[in-house]
């Protein structure tokens, strides 16, 4: 008899309502997103690069050739922008908790399963939305770049999507190097990928070999949306749509394989 | 309901091997309902790797383990253990409120915020950043967070290390506390003195197998040696011939005996010597229990 109150007993009180459950995802994803905001270390670089870089070879450097030198820029460093609390804020992040063991403690509580990446998902989603708000409020009150209100919300709304199969991306590399070695890793990925896709020189100047090996990189086909939504290019953007979310799935799939097996 | 009625956990015939080495080497453990239990063993001896494959964050290669009735891995199970681990570095920028109210949102029906900060002594704590505590008080956090969840099972891996005294036997009260509501705690320590003080039940491994599981007293009556120690001018080298004496030494111009019949030589020594003073028998605690254990293994070993 006391062996049903061992098990049984516990079970029916204990079982975890599901308001409870939305809650503990709730709280993961709050918490993720308080603690990134509040580190300097990690926001100032995500907002400053992008925004120094528009504000130097954009809008001082630039400002001859018109407004819509400006409005290419602007999508260009807004994609520059965005790749980067993806790869970082996952990648960084999940190689120093892979490595601290904060990640194997997370595993042994009993977190709901997921709320961990989903938290590291919505806080660069939102590091991506600061981003691209600070560009275009650079892009209309410094540049005086004419972007109506619907371009605006179509562009925010590309950077905040289009963060995630860079999400998936940093954190399949996340998986694969531990602690102190990822910034670097990252860094040869982000860097090199930016600038074969055209985001620091716009792709029809590059060597024409170069602008043919463009789509391998994400951030091209990103680019060609980010353009899309400014009204820069009307070309159909459904592959480019598929391609990104092809990429965030694969890298997601194989980086939560590897961290389910190797943890 | 075919498990024996009070065991909540259990690893049975658990193999778990890292490429060569074998980590856990057919272990059989169970945890009982309120008991505190604490792992003992050599650095290597697969305390953590018992503790990974409680907490579902290895698999085992053979055996089976069970977490209240489930697999480990099954969140349900989770839910009603505690975890705090020796190594684990918490997010710095939030507060040691924040870093409770998530971990409490983990569980069906958490303590609240101010029974879990007094239980733990860090109500003073809530409102700083995690980052600007000391080493001590992080440990102390970390405790909050292992029992904020109301668990019935406890893992406390090496759980006062980078304790001051006083915060150590602060945290002695607080574990003595939850195992009288009821809460198994499976403790696993380097010092000693720690399980003698708690533990109700010590078992030691080595190699990846159980070489003692009993009380703390039956553990320490398998080493039946006292120590005696007194200020005077005998003979060690002497007494060590006497009956019933292992070894006798001269240290620091005290003299130390060992034996197996601490009655009997006190009394011979005083006869001997009617100046002896300063007499001090101590009986031999779980370090030398622990001690004679580990090297009664290796000798077997080496003898296999």
């Amino acid at each position: 008899m006391e062996a049903i109150e061992q098990f049984a007993m516990p079970d029916a009180s204990r079982r975890m309502p599901a308001s409870r459950v939305i809650g503990a995802y709730w709280a993961e994803m709050r918490s993720e997103c308080i603690r990134y905001l509040r580190a300097p270390g990690f926001m100032l670089p995500v907002m400053l690069f992008p925004t120094m870089f528009y504000l130097l070879f954009g809008i001082v450097m630039n400002h001859a050739n018109g407004p819509d030198a400006l409005r290419y820029l602007l999508a260009s460093y807004g994609v520059f922008g965005v790749m980067s609390p993806g790869l970082f804020g996952f990648g960084v992040s999940l190689a120093a908790e892979r490595d601290n063991g904060l990640l194997t403690l997370k595993r042994a509580l009993p977190m709901p399963p997921g709320a961990y990446l989903l938290g590291k998902m919505l806080m660069a989603m939102l590091a991506a939305a600061v981003v691209i708000m600070l560009l275009l409020a650079m892009a209309v009150g410094l540049g005086h770049v004419p972007v109506s209100g619907g371009q605006a919300l179509l562009l925010l709304v590309t950077g905040m999507l289009g963060v995630l199969p860079f999400c998936a991306l940093g954190m399949f590399v996340g998986t694969l190097v531990k602690g102190q070695g990822a910034p670097g890793v990252l860094n040869l990925v982000y860097l090199p990928m930016s600038f074969l896709s055209g985001l620091w020189v716009p792709l029809p100047m590059l060597p024409s070999a170069l602008q043919k090996l463009a789509p391998i990189w994400p951030s091209s086909h990103l680019h060609a949306i980010a353009l899309r939504a400014l009204g820069l290019s009307q070309d159909p953007i459904s592959t480019h749509l598929l391609v990104l979310a092809g990429i965030g799935v694969l890298f997601g799939m194989l980086a939560a394989r590897r961290l389910r097996r190797v943890g | 309901m075919e498990q024996p009625v009070a065991t909540i956990a259990s690893l049975a015939g658990a193999v778990k091997r890292y490429g060569a080495l074998t980590a856990l080497d057919g272990l059989d453990l169970m945890l009982h309902r309120g008991e505190l239990l604490a792992l003992l063993g050599p650095n290597g001896a697969g305390k953590s790797t018992a503790i990974n494959l409680l907490l579902g964050l290895v698999r085992a290669d053979a055996g089976r383990v069970s977490l209240f009735g489930k697999d480990p891995q099954d969140i349900n199970a989770r839910r009603r253990i505690g975890v705090m681990l020796q190594s684990a570095v918490l997010p710095g920028t939030l507060s040691v409120a924040e870093l409770l109210r998530l971990t409490m949102s983990y569980y069906p029906a958490p303590r609240t915020l101010a029974e879990t900060a007094e239980m733990a002594g860090i109500g003073d704590l809530l409102a700083r950043r995690y980052a600007a505590l000391s080493g001590g008080q992080q440990r102390r956090v970390q405790f909050a967070m292992a029992l904020c969840g109301r668990p019935e099972l406890l893992f406390l891996d090496e759980p006062t290390v980078g304790m001051d005294i006083d915060a150590r036997r602060r945290l002695w009260a607080a574990i003595r506390r939850l195992v009288a509501e009821g809460c198994a705690v499976v403790l696993t320590t380097h010092y000693l003195e720690e399980a003698e003080a708690l533990a109700q039940r010590v078992v030691v491994l080595a190699k990846g197998r159980v070489l003692s599981d009993g009380s703390v007293h039956a553990l320490r009556s398998r080493v039946a040696q006292s120590r005696i120690r007194c200020v005077s001018d005998l003979d060690a080298a002497a007494i060590a011939a006497w009956p019933r004496v292992t070894s006798a030494i001269r240290e620091d111009g005290r003299l130390e005996v060992c034996t197996e019949a601490a009655e009997a030589v006190v009394r011979r020594l005083l006869d001997a010597d009617p100046a002896l003073g300063e007499l001090e028998v101590l009986r031999a605690g779980l370090a030398e229990a622990f001690t004679e254990i580990t090297r009664e293994e290796s000798t077997e070993q080496e003898a296999a």
